[in-house]
C-alpha cells in the first residue's frame, strides 16, 4: 500500500439518530484494508465520537479519512460554533450539551477526551464563530 | 461466559440472534452513557443499558461488541433490531434493572473492563 488512500464522508447535522453511519462506513472500509481489528475499533471510536460531537454542536460537517503506510489520519472539520477554551474542553466531565442530549447517552465530556485516547496524537484547530477542524493520527 | 448463561441468570428473551447465543463474552459494561461506555474497550463485549435508541447499537458496533442486554423491560425499536443484524449483534431484555442484572452477572464470574490509559 504505497500510496495514500482518501475516504470522504458528510456527517449530517439534522438527525442524532443517524449519527455514526460515516464511522459505521469507515469501518467497514478499514476492514476490507485488512488492517488489525485493534486499530480499526480505535479509529472508529474516535471518529464516532468526533461525528456524534459534529451532530451535537456544529449541525453537521465533513469527515476526510486518508490512510498510508504509517497512519491512519481523521480529518474532521465543521463550522460551527467553535470551542472556546479548548483546555476546559479536554477535561473529563465537561460539556456544553443540552439535556436532550444527554438523555439520549451523550454530553457527559467525555468525547474529546475519548478522542484524544485513541489516537495517537490529535490536534484541534477551533475559531468561534468560524468552526473547527480536529485532526486525529493512528499509527499502523 | 456463553450469552445462553447470561440469558438463564437474568432470565432473559432474545430479541435478535437466537443462531449467536453459543457465542462467549469476556467482559462487561453497565452504562446507558454511551460516552462512558466508548472509554472502556475489551473484546468480546457485553453492553448492559437502559438507554434505547439506535445510538446504542452504534456504540456497540464500534466497541465490536457482540450482546446487549437491555434492562428494565426496555425493548429496542425496529430500526435498532435492523442494525444489530447488519453488526450480528445478539439483543436481549430483562425485566431486571440495572443493578441487579449487574450483579448477577458478576457473581457468576462476568468481571468489568479497565480504562483504556
Amino acid at each position: 500500500m504505497s500510496d495514500k488512500l482518501t475516504f470522504d464522508f458528510l456527517v449530517d447535522g439534522t438527525d442524532f439518530t443517524s449519527a455514526g453511519q460515516a464511522s459505521g462506513k469507515l469501518k467497514k472500509n478499514l476492514r476490507q484494508l485488512g488492517i488489525a481489528p485493534e486499530t480499526i475499533r480505535r479509529a472508529s471510536i474516535a471518529m464516532y465520537e468526533g461525528e456524534i460531537n459534529m451532530v451535537i454542536h456544529a449541525g453537521g460537517g465533513k469527515a476526510t479519512v486518508t490512510v498510508s503506510e504509517e497512519c491512519i489520519e481523521i480529518t474532521l472539520a465543521d463550522n460551527g460554533p467553535g470551542i472556546r477554551d479548548i483546555e476546559q474542553a479536554m477535561q473529563e466531565g465537561f460539556s456544553t450539551a443540552t439535556d436532550t442530549v444527554r438523555s439520549l447517552g451523550f454530553g457527559a465530556g467525555m468525547g474529546l477526551p475519548n478522542m484524544k485516547r485513541y489516537s495517537d496524537e490529535m490536534t484541534i484547530d477551533s475559531t468561534v464563530g468560524v468552526g473547527t477542524t480536529i485532526v486525529m493520527k493512528i499509527n499502523l | 461466559m456463553k450469552i445462553s448463561h447470561i440469558i438463564e441468570h437474568l432470565d432473559a428473551k432474545v430479541v435478535w440472534g437466537e443462531e449467536h447465543i453459543g457465542r462467549h463474552v469476556y467482559s462487561a459494561c453497565g452504562s446507558d452513557m454511551m460516552s462512558d461506555v466508548l472509554a472502556y474497550v475489551k473484546d468480546q463485549s457485553v453492553l448492559i443499558t437502559g438507554l434505547v435508541n439506535p445510538q446504542v447499537i452504534r456504540t456497540a458496533e464500534m466497541m465490536d461488541m457482540v450482546c446487549i442486554v437491555f434492562v428494565r423491560s426496555k425493548m429496542p425499536t425496529n430500526e435498532m433490531i435492523e442494525l444489530a443484524k447488519e453488526s450480528g449483534i445478539v439483543l436481549l431484555a430483562t425485566d431486571k434493572r440495572m443493578y441487579e442484572a449487574c450483579g448477577k452477572l458478576y457473581a457468576a464470574g462476568l468481571i468489568g473492563n479497565a480504562v483504556r490509559k
